[in-house]
Parts: structure tokens; C-alpha cells; sequence
């Protein structure tokens, strides 16, 4: 046992570790993200008992309003959104220590407005919190935010740990996330900065790492040597909804596969790190990063595909085409629809065709990993009539029904020797007791410990920018129009020629 | 709900297996996407007379519930067994792509003469590779030692049995055997966890090395919890436990810390449920803290030598007992390395 003064002996054997008091800032605070995500977060980390032992929240927004209104909105969102019922005791308890500072986010009278709520805090309190500043706001304030705390000198704290929490995007494409990157780091130090990704905070998306370095069944298996071809799947049945003005400027590759896609290719590809720890893991993930070479331009159109959806169906029901929806220009070509054919040049994975795809108004919403090993090398049964021998696949399924499964070759009942695929299936629900948290509130409490393990790191985003930032470009430099794929259906016809012979996508 | 039910007078454990093995058949035939839960298997040994509020004890863990519930029912003067299974989902699936968990329960009345082999009634019945938990809330402390060999886990309420020396004598003599969950100790879980947040920040952990008073206050028929939290205080700090006297309707004593004296009083307090109902930690250069049940979490306190006072709510749901119990049955998946010390300084303290 470590000796008190050193390390506090009583945390051992306990599942919630304690957080150092906070007060927490949200910018955004009357956002569709923080009544959503955050502030039910924050309700459920209180309603376990994981907020830290002492807690504040200051939500900051440009609507001019009172502390009172602001609880009240924040009680309403907590109520509408909260995956548990929320107890009257823990939200009355929970709003007691919540202000609002209005104005906008370039004013510095908002930021004096801000220390002084702070450090009443810490009066209050006769302690000092640790500051997080959660950027929930139109990434055009980002900077602006983050330079304005750097102004009012509220980046920094010698008694606190003082964080700033960026939500995606980051950066438009390679120059401005490099020039964000540039300006955050300007004000805070990397240790300081928690870029959010919140598939990172999913169970499943985690549990690739738990599958492949928990296991030791896989590992002598995942490589070159043994598997063909992965695929990696984000489809929704949705369209853009009420997101036009958002979603015609970014388009299905800045939206999913910049960040979401491109981070389960790297937990999947990456080399066991030697400690679970920021940043171990995260050195890993950069170099698989960094082993994908970025396209040219001429690579491009033989490398990507991208297309709109038209008009068609979806569980039954007819359903408008991109170019129809609401807030969306006419002679659009953005894409809702990406795939994309990579390869890891690295000893492990070099020739391995790895194709990405995702899409809006595809038959279902699916997000998985499909790992396709090699064929068997000699069929001995092939006579017996063994048409059914398919190669071995393992689906890493991470929404919905979450969960792995592995196809098999077995013999089908009877005197002939003849096989067919079938399925061997692990579900999280029937193999936890434990409801998983939702994402954000992972993330929330990782950030108020100053754990990074879940957040990308500023080469990371570089990385992640400097793969598909060519595409963009060929893409922008192509124009429009684009190719179309019917809503509901499986999407373009064109992703066929990302697949290499034998190959195929599979069936959504 | 749906559910499918398989019951048999004067059955033996094979019929009853079998019966479960058509009845999980028969489900899949039904609807492919009713998925068998294979979490852990949870045996508990109930008096006939009771098991109807053992049976309400166990619906209230919500999604606690384990994968196969084996409620062996004993009743005087029985000769036979008879036997109840259900497969239920909490939904009824009726098109393709639907998934639905399903949970198996097993009902058995037993005689007092099955007890001595339990476990070839028992093991047969038990899902294999899964973990087994074993809970006898009625006492049968014969039927759980004969099921021991089956199982990974025993579930217990060190507070229910009044003779405070007995319950933790018989829980030690558990944990020599299988992995114990005691319920009495996860009630103490937002205590601890808090006790150890307030002296988390690094300029306070020094003072866990200069604590000189702890007073438990506890409803009265939980001695028992309130020995386990001061017993893992001692565990944690390294003060050398030793036993409490009666005083004046509490227990007190002094534990020899490194840097001197710990006071320790327990006290008894109203309380409607069973448990702690607060703590008061005083450190020798006379900072005091206290935790309270309030609304909305503990009411936390805090006393610095200058004389400022602070108070606060440390944000927390209570989970109510339906929750410990749910809690309990998680808690058969995970370790608790804190455990057995707290529970081995408590004992000191009693002897």
C-alpha cells in the first residue's frame, strides 16, 4: 500500500474515482448539442454519483436571460432527454450551483462576467475548482472563444487544471484544422486540449481495443497473411433532416469518415500499444495515420466515390432526394454518400484493401467492421457438393445490436459432406448486466479528469486531415454534377469499382 | 412480456432440465431473435412460506436480473420436488430483425431432507461456464455451504442477522471459499466513495494521515455496516484495530494510527432504512468532515481549524433497496480487493 501522502490509499477497489471539484462552462449552453447530450450527461453523472464531489456549471449563450430562466431550460431538457428518469432531490440539488452569463462569445465583458462566477465559486467555497471550458458552438467560434479566454487570462489557473473541451468539427480541411491547431495551442497547452470525437466514447467502439488485445486468439491471425479485405460500414436510413445548412457544407466524407470511420480503421489496424494509456494508444493510431498514403489527384477518382441520394423509398414510405430537401441549393453536389478503397503500408496490413462507406438514405442504420480472412487454400470436399464454403468473416457490429459475430464453415446435417456458413454471435446485451453509458457522458468525465485517452490529439487531427483533404480537393476541382443512388436503395453503383476482384460490399 | 412456462409435480432435476432445454427450443422455433441472456447464474435457497417477497425482491433489479434464476423453495414435512420454469422476454417479438432478451427462472420446492444434496438437484439445473451466485436471505446456511462447490460468488446481508459476531464470524468463514457480496457493504459505497474524494486533492491527502476521530452513525440493527466502514478506514490507513466497548448505548474505542490515537464511536440512529445514516471524521489538527443523508445526496460538512464552516450536496440518487439488491447481483461480475481487510479489522474490533 502506497503511504497517504503520496497516493490516496482509499480510492482502491472503488469503480468511481474521484473527480477534483469543477466548474464546468458550457459555451453553447442553449444549444441543440448541450440540451441534447450535455446537460442530460451531467444529469446522469449526478444521478450515479459520478459528478465530481463538488460541482458547478456556468452555461454561457448569447440570448439575454436569467439564472432562474436558465435552470428552468435546462430542467425542461434534462426531463424531455435524460435516459433515466430524473429524481426531483438530485436535479434540484444539481441546479442549485448553475449560472448563465449571456452575451456573445467575442465580447470580453461576457469573459470578465465568467472569472468573476468562477472565483464567487471558489469563495463560495473556500476551495479552487478546476476549470473545463466546453466549446459546444458553431466551430466559427472556436477560435474566437479560445483567444478570449486567452485574453481574459482564464486559460490558466496555479492552483487548477484549467481544460478546454472542443467539439467536432475541427477544422474544414487540412489548412484550417491546422490553422485551429495553431490557435488553440497559442492559448493551451496540448495537455489542456480535449478534442471531442464522441464515437470514441461508444462501449463498442472501445471494445474493438478490448477484442483484439484482450484475445490472443486474433492476434496471430490479423495481418496480411490471413485477411483479404476489411470494410467499414456507417449507414443511416435518415436523410439531412433540419441539418442542411450544417450538412451541405461539410458532405458525408468531412461528417463520418474524417473522424468517426477513420478512427475504428485506426483501433483496428493499429499495433498493440506497450500501456493503455493517452498517450500510447494514441501514438498508435497516428502511425497507422501516417502509413496511409494520401491520395493524388489522379488516384482520386479510382480511390473514391461519392454521390447524392434521389427520391425513393424508405420502410415503405416514399421520401424526397437531396437535391428536394429543405435548405439545400438546387445545383448542390455535395455528397451524402462516400466510399472510399484504402490501404495501411505497414508490414501488417500492406496490400490489405481496406474500403470505408458511408451513407444517408441507405436501407438501415448500420455501423460496423467486417474483417474477411482468406479462403481456405484446398477445398477437400469441394465434390461433395460444398458450394456453400464461404471465407471466414468477423463483424465487429458497433450500432445498433452491438456486438461481434463470426461466420463458420459447418457441415450441414445429412450423409453428404456439404457445408454451409453459419453464424457464431455475441451480443452485449446478453452478456452484461450493465446499461452503457451514453457517450457524451463518458467524455465529460474524462475531460474533467484529464483523461485524453478518448479525445484526438492535435497530430492525430493533422493526420486524419491529411488523407482526405486530396479527396476534397479533387472533388471540389471535379465540380458536380454527381451520381445518384436511389433512397433505400444500397447505394451508388459506382462504389462497385472500388472493389477489387472478389470483393464485395456487403448487404445492408 | 412474453413468456413460456414448463411446470411439474414430483419431477426430478433431470425432467426439469430437459423441460428447460424444450422450452428454450421451442422459444427459438418461435422467433429466432429471442436471445438467451448468458450472463451468471443466480441460486437462491428461500423458506416456501416466503417466496413470494423473495420472488418481488428479485423482479425489482430491473435489468440486474440474472441470465437463469434457480429459487429453491424449502418446506417442512415435503418429500417430493416440484417444479416451475419460465422463459420471459419483456417483449413479444412478432416480425423479422427483432432481437429480445430472454431471462429463464426455475422454481423448486424442496424438502428439508434435499438439502444435504442440494447441489445434484442444483448443478444440473445451473447454465455451464457461466458465473454462479448463491443467495440464502432465510437463513439455510446448510444449504449454501453444500452449494459452495458450485459456486463462484455468495450473496449476503451482513446486517440481517442481529448477533453482530456471529453475522461477520459466518461471513469471514464464506470468503475463506468463494467470492462474498455483501449487500451491508455496498450500502456503504457512496460513503466511501465520498471519504475518499474529500481527501482526493492532493494538499489534503496528508490529513489522512493525521485523522484522530471517527464517529459512524448507523440505524441500530447496523452495527455491522458501521464496523465494516470504520474496518476499511483502518484497512486502508494501516491503523492496527482493536476491539470497542459498550458505552452509553455506542461502541467506542481507540485504533492506533501511525501518527497516534483514531477515536472511534458508533452510534445508533433513526433511520428507516437499513445502513448508515452518517460519518464524522476529525483529523488532530481540528478540521472536521461529515456526511449526512439529505435530499439529493449526502449533505457534506466541513469545518476547517479557523473556525469556517462550509456545507455542501454531494450529488448522488439513492438506489433504495431494490437497487442494492440489483447492485449486488452486478457486483458477483466484478472484485472488490477492499473487502476481506475491512472485514477482517471489523472483526478485530468485535472481538
Amino acid at each position: 500500500m502506497a503511504t497517504v501522502t503520496e497516493e490516496n490509499p482509499l480510492t482502491e477497489g472503488l469503480e468511481r474515482l474521484p473527480v477534483h471539484p469543477t466548474t464546468l462552462v458550457i459555451f453553447g449552453a442553449t444549444g441543440d448539442l448541450a440540451r441534447r447530450k450535455l446537460l442530460p450527461a451531467l444529469y446522469n453523472l449526478a444521478h450515479e454519483g459520478s459528478l465530481p464531489e463538488r460541482f458547478n456549471l456556468i452555461g454561457v449563450s448569447r440570448s439575454e436571460k436569467s439564472d432562474d430562466d436558465y435552470r428552468a431550460e435546462m430542467r425542461n431538457a434534462i426531463e424531455q432527454f435524460s435516459r433515466t428518469r430524473p429524481s426531483p432531490e438530485v436535479l434540484d440539488a444539481l441546479l442549485e450551483n448553475v449560472r448563465y452569463v449571456p452575451g456573445t462569445f467575442d465580447d470580453p465583458a461576457v469573459y470578465d462576467a465568467l472569472r468573476k462566477q468562477i472565483e464567487e465559486f471558489d469563495a463560495q467555497a473556500d476551495i479552487v475548482f478546476n476549470r473545463v471550458f466546453y466549446l459546444s458552438t458553431a466551430p466559427e467560434f472556436f477560435p474566437v472563444i479560445v483567444e478570449a479566454l486567452g485574453e481574459a487570462k482564464l486559460n490558466r489557473h496555479k492552483d487548477a487544471e484549467v481544460r478546454v473541451v472542443i467539439e467536432k468539427p475541427f477544422g474544414y480541411d487540412l489548412e484550417s484544422a491546422r490553422k485551429l491547431n495553431r490557435r488553440v495551442l497559442r492559448v493551451f497547452r496540448e495537455r489542456q486540449v480535449f478534442r471531442i470525437d464522441h464515437y470514441l466514447g461508444k462501449e463498442t467502439v472501445q471494445n474493438v481495443l478490448a477484442f483484439r488485445f484482450a484475445n490472443s486468439m486474433f492476434e496471430p491471425v490479423w495481418n496480411r497473411n490471413y485477411i483479404d479485405y476489411v470494410q467499414i460500414t456507417a449507414a443511416e436510413d435518415l436523410g439531412i433532416g433540419s441539418r442542411a445548412s450544417y450538412y451541405d457544407k461539410a458532405g458525408a466524407l468531412r461528417d463520418l469518415v474524417q473522424n468517426h470511420m477513420l478512427q475504428l480503421l485506426a483501433l483496428l489496424a493499429m499495433e498493440p500499444p506497450t500501456a493503455f494509456n493517452a498517450d500510447q494508444v494514441r501514438n498508435e493510431k497516428v502511425k497507422v495515420m501516417h502509413a496511409i498514403r494520401p491520395p493524388t489527384p489522379e488516384e482520386v477518382p479510382k480511390l473514391a466515390v461519392r454521390a447524392q441520394y434521389g427520391a425513393g423509398a424508405i420502410a415503405g414510405e416514399p421520401v424526397k432526394g437531396y437535391l428536394e430537401e429543405d435548405g439545400v441549393p438546387p445545383d448542390s453536389f455535395t455528397e451524402t454518400y462516400a466510399a472510399l478503397r484504402l490501404t495501411v503500408n505497414n508490414w501488417r496490413w500492406a496490400g490489405v484493401p481496406i474500403y470505408l462507406r458511408t451513407g444517408k438514405r441507405l436501407p438501415r442504420k448500420l455501423t460496423e467492421i467486417a474483417v474477411t480472412l482468406k479462403p481456405v487454400p484446398h477445398l477437400a470436399f469441394h465434390e461433395g457438393g460444398s458450394l456453400g464454403v464461404q471465407p471466414n468473416e468477423l463483424i465487429l457490429t458497433v450500432q445498433p445490436d452491438e456486438g461481434v459475430s463470426l461466420t463458420l464453415g459447418a457441415k450441414i446435417p445429412g450423409a453428404r459432406m456439404r457445408i454451409r456458413p453459419v453464424n457464431m454471435e455475441f451480443r452485449y446485451g446478453t452478456a452484461f448486466l450493465s446499461q452503457s453509458p451514453e457517450a457524451y457522458e463518458r467524455l465529460i468525465l474524462d475531460a474533467m479528469r484529464g483523461e485524453a485517452l478518448l479525445f484526438t490529439r492535435d497530430d492525430e487531427v493533422d493526420a486524419l486531415w491529411s488523407i482526405i483533404d486530396p479527396i476534397l480537393a479533387a472533388w471540389k476541382e471535379a465540380g458536380g454534377p454527381i451520381p445518384q443512388y436511389p433512397a433505400g436503395s444500397q447505394g451508388p453503383e459506382e462504389a462497385e469499382a472500388l472493389l477489387e476482384p472478389g470483393h464485395h460490399w456487403r448487404k445492408l | 412480456m412474453s413468456e413460456v412456462v414448463w411446470s411439474a409435480r414430483d419431477c426430478t432435476p433431470d425432467k426439469i432440465e430437459t423441460a428447460l432445454r424444450d422450452l428454450l427450443h421451442t422459444r427459438y422455433e418461435e422467433h429466432q431473435g429471442y436471445v438467451p441472456a448468458r450472463v451468471l447464474n443466480m441460486v437462491a435457497i428461500v423458506d416456501r412460506e416466503w417466496k413470494g417477497e423473495i420472488q418481488n425482491r428479485l423482479e425489482g433489479v430491473g435489468r440486474y436480473h440474472a441470465s437463469r434464476t434457480i429459487l429453491v423453495a424449502v418446506e417442512p414435512g415435503r418429500t417430493t420436488l416440484d417444479a416451475w420454469c419460465s422463459l420471459h422476454s419483456d417483449v413479444d417479438l412478432v416480425g423479422p430483425g427483432q432481437l429480445a432478451l430472454t431471462h429463464e427462472d426455475i422454481e423448486v420446492d424442496i424438502g428439508p431432507k434435499h438439502v444435504a444434496n442440494l447441489a445434484t438437484i442444483v448443478d444440473p439445473l445451473l447454465v455451464r461456464d457461466l458465473i454462479t451466485i448463491v443467495w440464502s436471505p432465510h437463513g439455510h446456511d446448510d444449504a449454501v455451504d453444500v452449494l459452495l462447490g458450485l459456486a463462484d460468488v455468495a450473496l449476503l446481508d451482513s446486517v440481517e442477522d442481529l448477533d453482530v459476531a456471529a453475522a461477520l464470524e459466518r461471513v469471514a468463514e464464506l470468503a475463506a471459499r468463494a467470492y462474498v457480496v455483501d449487500l451491508a457493504w455496498l450500502r456503504s459505497t457512496p460513503w466511501r466513495e465520498r471519504i475518499a474524494a474529500n481527501f482526493d486533492p492532493p494538499y489534503l491527502r496528508p490529513a489522512l494521515g493525521q485523522l484522530s476521530g471517527v464517529t459512524v452513525r448507523h440505524r441500530s440493527d447496523s452495527t455491522a455496516a458501521a464496523l465494516m466502514l470504520v474496518g476499511w478506514l483502518a484497512s486502508r490507513l494501516n491503523w492496527q484495530p482493536h476491539a470497542l466497548t459498550h458505552r452509553n448505548g455506542a461502541r467506542e474505542g481507540k485504533l492506533r494510527g501511525r501518527r497516534g490515537e483514531v477515536n472511534v464511536r458508533l452510534e445508533g440512529s433513526d433511520l428507516s432504512v437499513p445502513g448508515l445514516a452518517g460519518v464524522t471524521i476529525d483529523t488532530a489538527h481540528g478540521d472536521e468532515f461529515s456526511l449526512d443523508r439529505g435530499p439529493g445526496g449526502l449533505t457534506a460538512y466541513r469545518r476547517t481549524r479557523d473556525g469556517k464552516e462550509h456545507r455542501w450536496t454531494v450529488l448522488g440518487a439513492s438506489r433504495g433497496e431494490r437497487g442494492i439488491l440489483g447492485e449486488g447481483v452486478r457486483q458477483a461480475l466484478l472484485r472488490d480487493p477492499t473487502y476481506r481487510p475491512a472485514l477482517e479489522a471489523a472483526r478485530t474490533m468485535l472481538s
